[in-house]
Protein backbone atom coordinates (compact mmCIF):
# COMPACT_ATOMS: atom_id res chain seq x y z
CA UNK A 1 0.00 0.00 0.00
CA UNK A 2 1.17 3.70 -0.71
CA UNK A 3 1.75 6.35 2.13
CA UNK A 4 -1.10 8.24 3.22
CA UNK A 5 -1.37 11.22 2.91
CA UNK A 6 -2.99 13.29 5.54
CA UNK A 7 -5.53 14.64 3.57
CA UNK A 8 -6.56 11.58 1.99
CA UNK A 9 -10.20 11.64 3.82
CA UNK A 10 -11.69 14.02 0.83
CA UNK A 11 -11.14 10.78 -1.30
CA UNK A 12 -12.00 8.59 0.95
CA UNK A 13 -15.30 10.47 1.21
CA UNK A 14 -15.38 10.46 -2.49
CA UNK A 15 -15.24 7.11 -2.75
CA UNK A 16 -17.31 5.70 0.15
CA UNK A 17 -19.86 8.36 0.98
CA UNK A 18 -23.39 8.30 -0.36
CA UNK A 19 -22.88 11.28 -2.91
CA UNK A 20 -19.43 12.00 -1.46
CA UNK A 21 -18.32 13.01 -5.11
CA UNK A 22 -19.87 16.51 -4.92
CA UNK A 23 -18.19 17.48 -1.74
CA UNK A 24 -15.18 19.72 -3.35
CA UNK A 25 -17.95 21.85 -4.78
CA UNK A 26 -18.64 23.60 -2.35
CA UNK A 27 -18.46 27.05 -2.49
CA UNK A 28 -18.95 28.24 1.38
CA UNK A 29 -21.42 30.44 1.32
CA UNK A 30 -23.53 29.09 4.29
CA UNK A 31 -26.98 29.10 3.06
CA UNK A 32 -27.40 25.59 3.80
CA UNK A 33 -26.46 26.06 7.69
CA UNK A 34 -29.34 29.27 7.67
CA UNK A 35 -32.07 27.17 5.69
CA UNK A 36 -31.48 24.71 8.14
CA UNK A 37 -34.54 23.85 10.59
CA UNK A 38 -32.38 22.48 13.41
CA UNK A 39 -29.53 24.70 12.34
CA UNK A 40 -28.78 26.41 16.04
CA UNK A 41 -28.26 22.68 16.87
CA UNK A 42 -26.02 21.59 14.67
CA UNK A 43 -21.88 21.41 16.01
CA UNK A 44 -20.66 22.23 12.86
CA UNK A 45 -23.28 23.28 9.91
CA UNK A 46 -23.07 21.19 6.45
CA UNK A 47 -20.42 23.61 4.92
CA UNK A 48 -18.49 23.69 7.79
CA UNK A 49 -17.93 20.01 7.36
CA UNK A 50 -17.74 19.99 4.04
CA UNK A 51 -14.61 22.48 4.88
CA UNK A 52 -13.29 19.76 7.41
CA UNK A 53 -13.34 17.42 5.10
CA UNK A 54 -11.33 19.37 2.64
CA UNK A 55 -9.01 19.85 5.68
CA UNK A 56 -8.45 16.18 6.33
CA UNK A 57 -10.25 16.01 10.01
CA UNK A 58 -11.97 12.75 9.78
CA UNK A 59 -11.80 11.74 13.63
CA UNK A 60 -13.74 15.34 13.94
CA UNK A 61 -16.19 14.79 11.10
CA UNK A 62 -17.31 11.29 11.60
CA UNK A 63 -17.57 11.67 15.56
CA UNK A 64 -20.10 14.79 15.30
CA UNK A 65 -23.41 14.35 16.03
CA UNK A 66 -23.91 17.13 13.46
CA UNK A 67 -25.09 15.32 10.32
CA UNK A 68 -27.74 13.44 12.55
CA UNK A 69 -29.37 17.04 13.10
CA UNK A 70 -30.75 16.71 9.33
CA UNK A 71 -34.62 15.80 9.23
CA UNK A 72 -34.18 15.48 5.42
CA UNK A 73 -36.29 18.77 4.76
CA UNK A 74 -34.42 18.86 1.55
CA UNK A 75 -34.39 23.31 2.24
CA UNK A 76 -30.67 23.19 1.76
CA UNK A 77 -31.00 21.03 -1.30
CA UNK A 78 -33.03 23.40 -3.24
CA UNK A 79 -31.40 26.66 -1.84
CA UNK A 80 -27.52 25.52 -2.66
CA UNK A 81 -26.00 27.50 -5.42
CA UNK A 82 -23.97 24.98 -6.41
CA UNK A 83 -26.88 22.20 -6.55
CA UNK A 84 -25.25 19.94 -3.91
CA UNK A 85 -27.15 17.12 -2.93
CA UNK A 86 -26.40 18.09 1.18
CA UNK A 87 -29.16 16.07 2.72
CA UNK A 88 -27.61 12.92 0.55
CA UNK A 89 -24.22 13.98 1.44
CA UNK A 90 -25.41 14.44 5.44
CA UNK A 91 -27.13 10.87 4.92
CA UNK A 92 -24.12 9.29 3.68
CA UNK A 93 -21.74 10.72 6.47
CA UNK A 94 -23.98 9.49 9.00
CA UNK A 95 -24.16 5.91 7.76
CA UNK A 96 -20.67 5.60 7.14
CA UNK A 97 -19.54 7.03 9.92
CA UNK A 98 -22.17 4.29 12.16
CA UNK A 99 -20.83 1.41 10.16
CA UNK A 100 -17.42 2.27 11.07
CA UNK A 101 -18.25 2.44 14.62
CA UNK A 102 -17.97 6.25 14.41
CA UNK A 103 -20.99 7.63 15.34
CA UNK A 104 -21.34 9.29 18.90
CA UNK A 105 -22.66 6.72 21.71
CA UNK A 106 -25.97 7.12 22.47
CA UNK A 107 -26.57 9.58 19.67
CA UNK A 108 -30.94 8.93 19.92
CA UNK A 109 -31.75 9.22 16.07
CA UNK A 110 -29.12 6.90 15.13
CA UNK A 111 -30.78 4.52 17.66
CA UNK A 112 -33.98 5.38 16.07
CA UNK A 113 -32.98 4.93 12.55
CA UNK A 114 -31.40 1.54 13.52
CA UNK A 115 -34.67 1.01 15.23
CA UNK A 116 -36.52 1.63 12.48
CA UNK A 117 -34.80 -0.37 9.78
CA UNK A 118 -34.52 -4.03 11.71
CA UNK A 119 -38.16 -3.20 12.61
CA UNK A 120 -38.85 -2.93 8.72
CA UNK A 121 -35.90 -5.43 7.58
CA UNK A 122 -37.79 -8.10 9.67
CA UNK A 123 -41.41 -8.20 8.21
CA UNK A 124 -40.87 -6.08 5.17
CA UNK A 125 -43.04 -3.28 6.49
CA UNK A 126 -43.71 -1.22 9.64
CA UNK A 127 -44.89 -2.09 12.69
CA UNK A 128 -45.89 1.40 14.15
CA UNK A 129 -46.14 -0.42 17.53
CA UNK A 130 -43.62 -1.70 18.01
CA UNK A 131 -41.40 0.58 17.16
CA UNK A 132 -43.18 3.09 19.19
CA UNK A 133 -42.59 0.94 22.45
CA UNK A 134 -38.74 0.27 21.23
CA UNK A 135 -38.47 3.78 21.66
CA UNK A 136 -40.04 4.52 24.87
CA UNK A 137 -38.12 1.23 26.31
CA UNK A 138 -34.95 1.66 24.39
CA UNK A 139 -33.21 3.26 27.82
CA UNK A 140 -34.11 0.26 30.25
CA UNK A 141 -37.80 -1.07 31.45
CA UNK A 142 -37.87 1.62 34.25
CA UNK A 143 -37.84 4.64 32.18
CA UNK A 144 -39.89 2.75 29.63
CA UNK A 145 -42.85 2.42 31.60
CA UNK A 146 -42.59 6.57 32.53
CA UNK A 147 -42.03 7.11 28.83
CA UNK A 148 -44.88 5.06 28.06
CA UNK A 149 -47.10 6.58 30.62
CA UNK A 150 -46.27 9.90 29.37
CA UNK A 151 -47.08 8.99 26.21
CA UNK A 152 -50.22 7.69 27.22
CA UNK A 153 -53.00 10.03 26.04
CA UNK A 154 -51.72 9.88 22.62
CA UNK A 155 -51.56 6.21 22.40
CA UNK A 156 -55.11 5.80 24.12
CA UNK A 157 -55.82 8.73 21.36
CA UNK A 158 -54.65 6.96 18.24
CA UNK A 159 -56.16 3.60 19.22
CA UNK A 160 -59.93 5.02 19.84
CA UNK A 161 -59.18 6.68 16.22
CA UNK A 162 -58.08 3.49 15.04
CA UNK A 163 -54.72 4.41 13.95
CA UNK A 164 -52.56 2.13 16.34
CA UNK A 165 -53.61 -1.62 16.50
CA UNK A 166 -52.78 -2.61 20.00
CA UNK A 167 -52.62 -6.70 18.38
CA UNK A 168 -49.83 -5.41 15.64
CA UNK A 169 -47.81 -6.77 19.18
CA UNK A 170 -48.41 -10.18 18.13
CA UNK A 171 -47.81 -10.02 14.75
CA UNK A 172 -49.15 -7.32 11.92
CA UNK A 173 -48.89 -6.61 8.52
CA UNK A 174 -45.75 -7.76 6.59
CA UNK A 175 -44.86 -8.66 3.07
CA UNK A 176 -45.76 -12.51 2.02
CA UNK A 177 -42.44 -13.09 0.12
CA UNK A 178 -40.66 -13.07 3.51
CA UNK A 179 -38.16 -15.53 2.03
CA UNK A 180 -37.18 -13.20 -1.08
CA UNK A 181 -37.65 -10.24 0.76
CA UNK A 182 -34.72 -11.11 3.24
CA UNK A 183 -32.51 -12.53 0.48
CA UNK A 184 -32.57 -9.52 -1.53
CA UNK A 185 -32.02 -7.19 0.84
CA UNK A 186 -28.97 -9.74 2.36
CA UNK A 187 -27.35 -9.37 -0.90
CA UNK A 188 -27.90 -5.62 -1.54
CA UNK A 189 -25.98 -5.00 1.67
CA UNK A 190 -22.97 -7.35 0.90
CA UNK A 191 -22.50 -5.97 -2.46
CA UNK A 192 -22.45 -2.34 -0.24
CA UNK A 193 -20.13 -3.48 1.94
CA UNK A 194 -17.82 -5.33 -0.02
CA UNK A 195 -17.70 -2.09 -2.20
CA UNK A 196 -17.06 0.31 1.07
CA UNK A 197 -15.33 -2.44 3.03
CA UNK A 198 -17.50 -2.46 6.09
CA UNK A 199 -17.51 -5.83 7.40
CA UNK B 1 -64.59 11.57 -17.87
CA UNK B 2 -62.90 8.41 -18.65
CA UNK B 3 -62.23 5.84 -15.78
CA UNK B 4 -58.36 6.18 -14.78
CA UNK B 5 -56.31 3.56 -13.29
CA UNK B 6 -53.26 3.75 -11.17
CA UNK B 7 -50.75 1.30 -10.09
CA UNK B 8 -51.35 1.63 -6.18
CA UNK B 9 -48.47 2.06 -3.76
CA UNK B 10 -50.30 3.21 -0.04
CA UNK B 11 -47.34 2.49 2.17
CA UNK B 12 -46.98 1.44 5.84
CA UNK B 13 -48.72 4.26 7.43
CA UNK B 14 -51.56 3.78 5.09
CA UNK B 15 -52.75 0.36 6.19
CA UNK B 16 -56.06 -0.70 8.25
CA UNK B 17 -54.78 0.57 11.61
CA UNK B 18 -51.97 2.21 11.16
CA UNK B 19 -51.32 6.04 11.88
CA UNK B 20 -52.62 7.25 8.61
CA UNK B 21 -55.66 4.76 8.35
CA UNK B 22 -58.11 7.71 7.53
CA UNK B 23 -55.44 8.71 4.79
CA UNK B 24 -56.22 5.60 3.08
CA UNK B 25 -59.93 5.15 3.91
CA UNK B 26 -60.36 8.81 2.39
CA UNK B 27 -58.37 8.61 -0.89
CA UNK B 28 -60.30 5.24 -1.96
CA UNK B 29 -63.43 7.57 -0.96
CA UNK B 30 -61.97 10.23 -3.19
CA UNK B 31 -61.06 8.05 -5.70
CA UNK B 32 -64.70 6.32 -5.94
CA UNK B 33 -65.95 10.27 -7.10
CA UNK B 34 -63.43 10.98 -9.46
CA UNK B 35 -63.49 7.52 -11.23
CA UNK B 36 -60.33 6.38 -10.66
CA UNK B 37 -59.37 3.07 -10.12
CA UNK B 38 -56.34 2.19 -7.69
CA UNK B 39 -54.41 -1.30 -8.42
CA UNK B 40 -52.39 -2.09 -5.04
CA UNK B 41 -49.15 -3.35 -5.92
CA UNK B 42 -48.83 -6.45 -4.60
CA UNK B 43 -46.57 -7.66 -1.69
CA UNK B 44 -45.39 -4.06 -1.82
CA UNK B 45 -42.81 -3.33 0.91
CA UNK B 46 -41.76 -0.16 3.34
CA UNK B 47 -39.51 2.34 1.27
CA UNK B 48 -37.37 2.87 4.07
CA UNK B 49 -38.30 6.53 4.46
CA UNK B 50 -36.47 9.39 5.67
CA UNK B 51 -34.96 7.66 8.31
CA UNK B 52 -33.74 4.54 6.76
CA UNK B 53 -30.37 5.27 5.02
CA UNK B 54 -28.65 5.30 8.46
CA UNK B 55 -28.97 1.66 9.06
CA UNK B 56 -29.89 0.67 5.86
CA UNK B 57 -27.34 2.44 3.71
CA UNK B 58 -27.25 3.38 0.33
CA UNK B 59 -27.66 -0.09 -2.07
CA UNK B 60 -30.34 -2.22 0.45
CA UNK B 61 -32.70 1.46 0.36
CA UNK B 62 -32.53 2.07 -3.11
CA UNK B 63 -33.34 -2.09 -3.50
CA UNK B 64 -36.68 -1.48 -1.35
CA UNK B 65 -37.88 1.08 -3.96
CA UNK B 66 -36.77 -1.05 -6.62
CA UNK B 67 -38.50 -3.94 -5.63
CA UNK B 68 -41.93 -1.95 -5.42
CA UNK B 69 -41.39 -0.65 -9.03
CA UNK B 70 -40.50 -3.89 -10.55
CA UNK B 71 -43.64 -5.74 -8.53
CA UNK B 72 -45.74 -2.55 -10.13
CA UNK B 73 -43.93 -3.26 -13.73
CA UNK B 74 -44.86 -6.73 -13.17
CA UNK B 75 -48.37 -6.78 -12.06
CA UNK B 76 -49.79 -3.63 -13.50
CA UNK B 77 -48.07 -2.51 -16.71
CA UNK B 78 -48.97 0.38 -18.38
CA UNK B 79 -49.91 2.58 -15.35
CA UNK B 80 -48.21 5.28 -13.32
CA UNK B 81 -46.83 3.96 -9.88
CA UNK B 82 -48.52 6.71 -7.67
CA UNK B 83 -48.04 6.85 -4.12
CA UNK B 84 -49.85 9.04 -1.46
CA UNK B 85 -47.47 9.09 1.49
CA UNK B 86 -45.01 11.67 0.57
CA UNK B 87 -41.97 9.64 1.80
CA UNK B 88 -42.88 6.75 -0.20
CA UNK B 89 -43.05 9.03 -3.47
CA UNK B 90 -39.89 10.80 -2.28
CA UNK B 91 -37.98 7.43 -2.17
CA UNK B 92 -39.54 5.81 -4.69
CA UNK B 93 -39.04 8.69 -7.06
CA UNK B 94 -35.30 9.22 -5.98
CA UNK B 95 -34.85 5.49 -6.50
CA UNK B 96 -35.80 5.56 -9.88
CA UNK B 97 -33.42 8.67 -10.26
CA UNK B 98 -30.13 6.57 -9.16
CA UNK B 99 -31.60 3.60 -10.94
CA UNK B 100 -31.09 6.28 -14.42
CA UNK B 101 -28.18 7.62 -13.64
CA UNK B 102 -25.60 5.05 -12.76
CA UNK B 103 -25.55 1.70 -14.70
CA UNK B 104 -23.57 -0.05 -11.96
CA UNK B 105 -26.34 0.86 -9.47
CA UNK B 106 -28.63 -0.28 -11.40
CA UNK B 107 -26.88 -3.52 -12.29
CA UNK B 108 -26.21 -4.18 -8.79
CA UNK B 109 -29.74 -3.43 -7.80
CA UNK B 110 -30.67 -6.09 -9.97
CA UNK B 111 -28.60 -8.61 -9.17
CA UNK B 112 -30.36 -7.93 -5.41
CA UNK B 113 -34.15 -8.29 -6.89
CA UNK B 114 -32.86 -11.34 -8.89
CA UNK B 115 -32.87 -13.11 -5.22
CA UNK B 116 -36.58 -12.32 -4.69
CA UNK B 117 -37.01 -13.37 -8.73
CA UNK B 118 -37.82 -9.81 -9.74
CA UNK B 119 -35.76 -7.52 -11.93
CA UNK B 120 -36.19 -3.69 -12.30
CA UNK B 121 -36.81 -2.21 -16.13
CA UNK B 122 -37.89 1.65 -14.99
CA UNK B 123 -40.96 2.01 -17.40
CA UNK B 124 -43.02 3.49 -15.53
CA UNK B 125 -43.16 6.83 -13.77
CA UNK B 126 -43.60 7.69 -9.91
CA UNK B 127 -46.04 10.17 -8.96
CA UNK B 128 -48.00 11.61 -6.03
CA UNK B 129 -51.30 11.68 -5.89
CA UNK B 130 -51.14 15.41 -5.74
CA UNK B 131 -49.88 15.06 -9.00
CA UNK B 132 -52.92 12.66 -10.17
CA UNK B 133 -55.05 15.40 -9.23
CA UNK B 134 -53.65 18.65 -10.65
CA UNK B 135 -51.98 17.02 -13.60
CA UNK B 136 -54.35 14.30 -14.87
CA UNK B 137 -57.33 16.16 -13.46
CA UNK B 138 -56.86 19.85 -13.06
CA UNK B 139 -58.61 22.82 -10.60
CA UNK B 140 -61.60 23.15 -13.32
CA UNK B 141 -62.48 19.77 -13.63
CA UNK B 142 -62.33 18.96 -9.78
CA UNK B 143 -64.43 22.00 -9.59
CA UNK B 144 -67.03 20.17 -11.37
CA UNK B 145 -67.80 17.06 -8.59
CA UNK B 146 -68.11 19.46 -5.66
CA UNK B 147 -71.84 19.39 -4.42
CA UNK B 148 -71.32 20.51 -0.74
CA UNK B 149 -68.78 23.50 -0.86
CA UNK B 150 -66.47 23.86 1.83
CA UNK B 151 -67.87 27.76 2.47
CA UNK B 152 -66.70 29.49 5.63
CA UNK B 153 -63.92 27.57 6.66
CA UNK B 154 -59.95 28.98 6.53
CA UNK B 155 -57.52 26.36 5.98
CA UNK B 156 -54.05 26.65 6.51
CA UNK B 157 -52.68 24.41 3.39
CA UNK B 158 -49.32 22.85 5.07
CA UNK B 159 -47.48 21.36 1.94
CA UNK B 160 -44.06 20.95 4.62
CA UNK B 161 -40.59 19.48 2.76
CA UNK B 162 -41.47 16.14 0.89
CA UNK B 163 -43.91 16.45 -1.53
CA UNK B 164 -42.63 19.95 -2.20
CA UNK B 165 -38.68 19.27 -2.13
CA UNK B 166 -36.81 18.07 -3.78
CA UNK B 167 -38.79 17.43 -6.79
CA UNK B 168 -42.35 18.99 -6.09
CA UNK B 169 -44.68 19.44 -8.30
CA UNK B 170 -44.23 20.68 -11.80
CA UNK B 171 -44.05 24.97 -11.83
CA UNK B 172 -44.64 25.32 -8.57
CA UNK B 173 -42.32 26.87 -6.76
CA UNK B 174 -40.28 25.87 -3.59
CA UNK B 175 -41.03 28.51 -0.81
CA UNK B 176 -44.70 28.97 -1.99
CA UNK B 177 -46.23 26.13 -3.94
CA UNK B 178 -49.90 26.94 -4.51
CA UNK B 179 -51.02 23.75 -5.43
CA UNK B 180 -52.59 22.90 -2.10
CA UNK B 181 -54.21 26.27 -1.48
CA UNK B 182 -55.66 26.02 -5.00
CA UNK B 183 -57.14 22.85 -3.99
CA UNK B 184 -58.81 23.85 -1.15
CA UNK B 185 -60.20 27.13 -2.96
CA UNK B 186 -61.60 24.55 -5.73
CA UNK B 187 -63.44 22.94 -2.77
CA UNK B 188 -65.33 26.03 -2.26
CA UNK B 189 -62.88 26.87 1.25
CA UNK B 190 -60.50 29.30 1.90
CA UNK B 191 -57.34 29.36 1.94
CA UNK B 192 -55.19 31.79 4.56
CA UNK B 193 -51.43 33.03 3.64
CA UNK B 194 -49.41 32.39 6.20
CA UNK B 195 -45.72 31.90 6.27
CA UNK B 196 -44.85 28.41 7.85
CA UNK B 197 -46.37 26.63 4.57
CA UNK B 198 -43.05 24.55 3.79
CA UNK B 199 -41.71 24.77 7.30
CA UNK B 200 -40.30 21.29 8.42
CA UNK B 201 -41.87 19.45 11.01
CA UNK B 202 -39.14 17.84 12.63
CA UNK B 203 -39.84 14.35 10.74
CA UNK B 204 -38.30 11.34 12.02
CA UNK B 205 -36.94 13.81 14.52
CA UNK B 206 -39.96 14.21 16.11
CA UNK B 207 -39.38 10.29 18.00
CA UNK B 208 -35.93 10.93 18.39
CA UNK B 209 -35.31 14.51 19.46
CA UNK B 210 -38.90 15.57 20.46
CA UNK B 211 -37.52 18.84 21.54
CA UNK B 212 -36.01 20.41 18.96
CA UNK B 213 -38.86 19.49 16.06
CA UNK B 214 -41.85 20.50 18.48
CA UNK B 215 -40.40 23.72 18.33
CA UNK B 216 -40.98 23.28 14.48
CA UNK B 217 -44.48 22.33 15.57
CA UNK B 218 -45.41 25.16 17.55
CA UNK B 219 -44.18 27.40 14.61
CA UNK B 220 -46.30 26.47 12.01
CA UNK B 221 -49.76 25.47 14.66
CA UNK B 222 -49.01 29.34 15.88
CA UNK B 223 -48.67 31.04 11.90
CA UNK B 224 -51.76 28.96 11.05
CA UNK B 225 -53.87 30.38 14.24
CA UNK B 226 -52.15 33.63 14.12
CA UNK B 227 -53.65 34.21 10.15
CA UNK B 228 -57.16 32.77 11.12
CA UNK B 229 -56.85 29.11 10.18
CA UNK B 230 -59.49 27.02 11.68
CA UNK B 231 -58.07 23.80 9.65
CA UNK B 232 -54.61 22.40 8.77
CA UNK B 233 -54.69 20.68 5.73
CA UNK B 234 -51.59 18.70 4.69
CA UNK B 235 -50.96 15.86 1.71
CA UNK B 236 -47.91 14.25 4.22
CA UNK B 237 -48.94 11.54 6.35
CA UNK B 238 -45.48 12.23 8.80
CA UNK B 239 -46.48 16.15 8.74
CA UNK B 240 -50.61 15.12 9.67
CA UNK B 241 -49.32 13.10 12.58
CA UNK B 242 -46.58 14.84 13.96
CA UNK B 243 -48.77 18.13 13.54
CA UNK B 244 -51.94 16.46 15.48
CA UNK B 245 -50.98 13.97 17.66
CA UNK B 246 -48.08 16.25 19.74
CA UNK B 247 -50.65 19.24 20.24
CA UNK B 248 -50.66 18.20 23.44
CA UNK B 249 -47.17 17.71 24.37
CA UNK B 250 -46.91 21.16 22.62
CA UNK B 251 -48.93 22.82 24.88
CA UNK B 252 -47.23 21.05 28.08
CA UNK B 253 -43.69 21.98 26.62
CA UNK B 254 -44.50 26.27 25.50
CA UNK B 255 -47.93 26.94 27.56
CA UNK B 256 -49.59 27.32 24.23
CA UNK B 257 -53.38 26.21 24.08
CA UNK B 258 -53.89 24.68 20.43
CA UNK B 259 -56.21 22.64 19.28
CA UNK B 260 -56.52 22.82 15.94
CA UNK B 261 -57.88 20.19 13.37
CA UNK B 262 -55.20 18.23 11.02
CA UNK B 263 -56.79 16.50 7.69
CA UNK B 264 -55.65 15.28 4.49
CA UNK B 265 -56.70 17.01 0.95
CA UNK B 266 -58.83 13.64 -0.02
CA UNK B 267 -60.60 14.34 3.36
CA UNK B 268 -61.63 17.83 2.40
CA UNK B 269 -62.47 16.41 -1.31
CA UNK B 270 -64.61 13.59 -0.05
CA UNK B 271 -66.82 16.29 1.89
CA UNK B 272 -66.81 18.58 -0.86
CA UNK B 273 -68.14 15.82 -3.03
CA UNK B 274 -71.21 14.88 -1.24
CA UNK B 275 -69.01 11.99 1.10
CA UNK B 276 -70.10 10.88 4.68
CA UNK B 277 -67.83 11.54 7.87
CA UNK B 278 -67.25 8.41 7.62
CA UNK B 279 -65.95 7.78 4.16
CA UNK B 280 -63.96 10.64 4.84
CA UNK B 281 -62.21 9.08 7.84
CA UNK B 282 -63.48 12.42 9.90
CA UNK B 283 -64.22 9.26 12.96
CA UNK B 284 -59.57 9.13 12.80
CA UNK B 285 -59.03 12.30 14.31
CA UNK B 286 -57.60 12.98 17.64
CA UNK B 287 -59.02 17.14 16.95
CA UNK B 288 -62.09 16.76 15.96
CA UNK B 289 -62.96 18.35 12.47
CA UNK B 290 -65.85 19.90 13.89
CA UNK B 291 -67.15 22.00 11.01
CA UNK B 292 -66.55 19.35 8.29
CA UNK B 293 -68.36 16.74 10.27
CA UNK B 294 -71.70 19.64 10.09
CA UNK B 295 -70.78 20.18 6.19
CA UNK B 296 -70.80 16.18 5.60
CA UNK B 297 -73.30 14.33 4.05
CA UNK B 298 -75.51 12.74 6.51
Amino acid sequence: MSEKYHNNFLKEVEEMVEEGQWVKMCMQCGVCAGSCPLGPHWAHPPQEIFMMIRAGKREEVLTSDSMWMCTSCYNCVVRCPRKLPITHIMHGLANYAHRLGLSPKNQPTQQFATMFWNNLAQTGRVNELKLSLGIYFKDGFAQGVKNAMAMQSVGLGMVKAKRLNPMELFGGHGVKDKAGFHAMLKKAREIEDRRKNFA
Amino acid sequence: MAKKTYSFYPGCSSQTKASSDNYLKSTNSMCKYLDIELKEIPDWNCCGASIGYAEGGELPRITLSARNMALSEQHNPGMDLVATCAACWLSTRESKERLAHSSQTLAEANTALNEAGLTYKGNQAARHMAEVLVEDFGFDELKKGVKNPLQGIKFAGYVGCQTNRPFGLAGESFENPMYLDNLVEAMGGEAVSYDQKVTCCGGALAFSEPEKSQKQIKDIIESAYDHGAEMIVTPCPLCQANVEIYQGEVNKRFGTKFNIPVMYYSQLITVAYGGTAQEAGLDGQLVRATKLEEIAKK
